[in-house]
């Protein structure tokens, strides 16, 4: 494997000359040939492919929409990357957009101003994060059991809310704003917020003594307490950002759509978190950079959207999808095991060599 | 460690060295110059989308198998894509494509009346008409809307069905999905005026809602049958309700001696107009849906008509048709399926 993570000091190399396996290359090689910079990579090559090979792939409209369409995805993955990198997954993001949503229509429907609307949808999505953070963090259950249930229970509360109904008479001002484009370059607005977002989680993943526990928790939890990182508070800060960023993901889809819908952006966590482990974050935590998630989320987009221009039917592109996410995943143990392999190869090589050296002729 | 790093790096400069040469860095083609806004284009260029709710629906298969027919027949280029569930947002991804690809038309079936509008304005801004079938957006998104059935045409077919099957004489009730669906009730209010005006001697003795959940409608059929022992026939405007009626009717001792009609769809229905429980029950055509459809987008692109009311173009097989109120083309009559002709479908 060449991704290498600085706090996991494997040595290698044996006796005097211990060497950290994260400084082993030169820091272009360290930055280069990651997993990430792979995923990056294959993105800048399918959008070349598709820029020269499928027909109106070149206009910016397809910019547009692609960015768009990712919008919600984009968002939500900041903080489903830290979730997943500490171990634990959070299923009820796209039922806290719903709710979001619902909350939003339903308050605007009774003449409740829109900023205020948008305030209260984002508190609603917080109560709906220190919940999940709550049950997952301080009483200790299994993440995957508690937002299986709030899945369902955030999204019960959505569609009853609304009901079968539809709010859509939104100001115009405000729904044409979520689809606005900076200028004539296609790139939309709303990727300003989103760019900001994207630094501030970067920043606290990769350089705050927060982010170093966000992987620790995901390597050893028991490390992690033991060295003084509170698995409790990190757990419940990460459910509670998640959830801030899905009703803000909710907010911005019922803008989008002019369409406040109990059943809004049903089933996109799963879309959420294929990008996530597409960007190359591990499942079982402790692995995985913000830049290959935003990868990974652009990856699919442009991938779908030029197969659509191609004219290739959903069943196939999800065919596509699905495979690729697939060989993602299984690249991972099977890199590891062929590293361990020959690293071992080369060990009983040493092995058979030394002891020649050193009996006494 | 090394070997796969070497590995890794000799894979990436492959790639690399692949997608230069693969691109060139050139623009791809669009193909023919785009059909503009309307003016131009002709049957050459006809380019037709269709977008039903979602792909694999066996009532939208046949609905654009219809259009299929209908654009091979104009010597147009056709074409079907859609979300794999029903929602508005994952539409809206289809209709932004076709735009993009100047598509002479779009022919939709709306997941929301109101959430794939922006995306159908930007298409008509870039000059696609636009269509809808079967389920319409608000109307101003849209230059036609194609009706599959008028609510009196639905009320009056079933009502005259039932009668004519009783002998216009005696005991019907009506089995209808929830008690709160607009549609239902809007044609259960007509069923019953056309019930006073034309069926005097047809008494509607009871209503009972089957929330269109199967058991829940075969339990209320059984119900009915207790509670009125001289019913004489029942319409279930619903295709889940006459489903459901039917089973119970079929294995109950009242098979053939209590009639049933609604609007059904003949894959449900197939079975029990064969083994005699029903005789005839009504549903629009999709296939004529998605064929006079089609006809309409053709004549917009062309610009023989804009979608203004008292338009009027030509439907292949179909006929005339003309544009009513709110640009709206009315396919027509419910089709009667019965056992002469239940065989030609499969939806």
């Amino acid at each position: 494997m060449t991704t290498t993570t600085a706090q996991n000091p494997t040595p290698v190399g044996s006796g005097a000359r211990t060497q950290y396996r994260a400084y082993a290359h030169p820091w272009w090689r360290r930055l280069l040939l990651t997993r990430e910079a792979a995923v990056i990579a294959l993105v800048v090559i399918v959008a070349m492919w598709a820029y020269s090979n499928v027909p109106y792939f070149g206009e910016t409209d397809t910019l547009k929409y692609l960015l768009l369409d990712s919008t919600t995805i984009l968002l939500i993955a900041l903080p489903m990357t830290l979730v997943i990198v500490t171990g634990e997954i959070d299923l009820s993001v796209a039922s806290v957009v719903g709710l979001s949503s619902a909350t939003m229509g339903l308050l605007h429907e009774h003449g409740t101003g829109m900023a205020l609307a948008c305030v209260i949808s984002l508190l609603v999505g917080v109560v709906c994060g220190a919940f999940n953070g709550f049950l997952v963090g301080y009483v200790g259950l299994p993440s995957l059991a508690v937002t299986i249930g709030t899945l369902a229970l955030y999204r019960g509360i959505a569609v009853g809310l609304l009901g079968t109904t539809a709010v859509t008479d939104f100001p115009k001002d405000w729904t044409s704003k979520a689809s606005e484009v900076i200028g004539s370059s296609g790139i939309p607005v709303v990727m300003v917020p989103f760019a900001v977002l994207a630094i501030v989680f970067v920043l606290l993943l990769h350089f705050t003594p927060f982010g170093r526990g966000v992987y620790d928790i995901g390597l050893s939890t028991e490390a992690a307490t033991f060295s003084g990182v509170s698995a409790k508070r990190t757990k419940l800060v990460l459910f509670v950002l998640t959830g801030a960023v899905s009703a803000l993901a909710g907010i911005y889809f019922t803008l989008r759509y002019g369409s406040a819908r109990g059943d809004n952006a049903n089933g996109l966590e799963l879309q959420v978190i294929a990008a996530v482990l597409l960007g190359g974050v591990s499942i079982f935590g402790g692995r995985g950079r913000l830049p290959g998630v935003i990868a990974g989320v652009l990856l699919i987009g442009v991938l779908s959207s030029a197969l659509r221009l191609q004219g290739v039917t959903v069943n196939v592109i999800s065919i596509i999808i699905g495979l690729l996410l697939v060989v993602s995943v299984i690249s991972t143990p099977v890199l590891a095991r062929v590293s361990d392999l020959v690293a071992r190869r080369r060990r009983a090589r040493r092995a058979s060599s030394v002891p020649q050296s050193v009996v006494p002729q | 460690m090394r070997t796969i790093t070497r590995r890794t790096a000799v894979f990436g400069a492959t790639a690399l060295t692949i997608a230069l040469a693969v691109t060139g860095c050139s623009k791809a083609s669009t193909g023919d110059s785009p059909s503009g806004s309307g003016t131009g284009g002709g049957s050459k260029n006809l380019n037709i989308v269709f977008i039903p709710k979602n792909l694999g629906n066996p009532y939208f298969d046949a609905s654009d198998a219809g259009g299929k027919t209908a654009v091979e027949e104009l010597g147009g280029k056709y074409s079907q894509v859609g979300p794999q569930t029903a929602s508005p947002d994952a539409q809206v991804q289809y209709i932004n494509t076709a735009a993009q690809q100047h598509a002479s038309a779009i022919v939709i079936s709306a997941n929301d009346p109101k959430a794939i509008g922006d995306a159908l304005t930007q298409a008509k801004e870039s000059g696609t008409k636009v269509v809808t079938f079967d389920s319409d957006t608000d109307p101003q998104y849209r230059d036609i809307f194609v009706n599959q059935a008028s609510p009196e045409g639905i009320a009056k077919a079933q009502v005259d069905g039932i009668a004519k099957q009783i002998g216009d004489k005696g005991e019907i009730a009506i089995l209808s999905a929830a008690a709160n669906a607009t549609n239902q009730n809007a044609w259960i209010a007509l069923m019953k005026k056309d019930l006073a005006a034309d069926h005097p001697n047809v008494k509607l003795v009871d209503t009972v809602y089957g929330n269109d959940d199967d058991q829940t409608s075969f339990d209320k059929t059984a119900a009915l049958l207790q509670t009125h022992p001289n019913l004489k026939g029942i319409i279930s405007p619903t295709t889940v309700g006459v489903a459901a009626a039917a089973r119970y009717l079929s294995t109950s001792d009242k098979k053939g001696k209590v009639a049933l009609t609604g609007l059904g769809t003949p894959n449900q229905m197939k079975e029990y107009v064969k083994d005699g429980t029903v005789k005839e029950f009504y549903l629009w055509n999709p296939s004529d849906l998605g064929y006079l459809a089609a006809y309409a987008a053709a004549a917009l692109a062309d610009g023989s008509i804009t979608g203004k009311e008292g338009d009027s173009f030509k439907a292949g097989k179909l006929g005339d048709y003309k544009v009513g109120a709110n640009g709206e083309v009315l396919l027509g009559d419910p089709t009667a399926f019965n056992s002469s002709n239940i065989d030609q479908f499969n939806f």
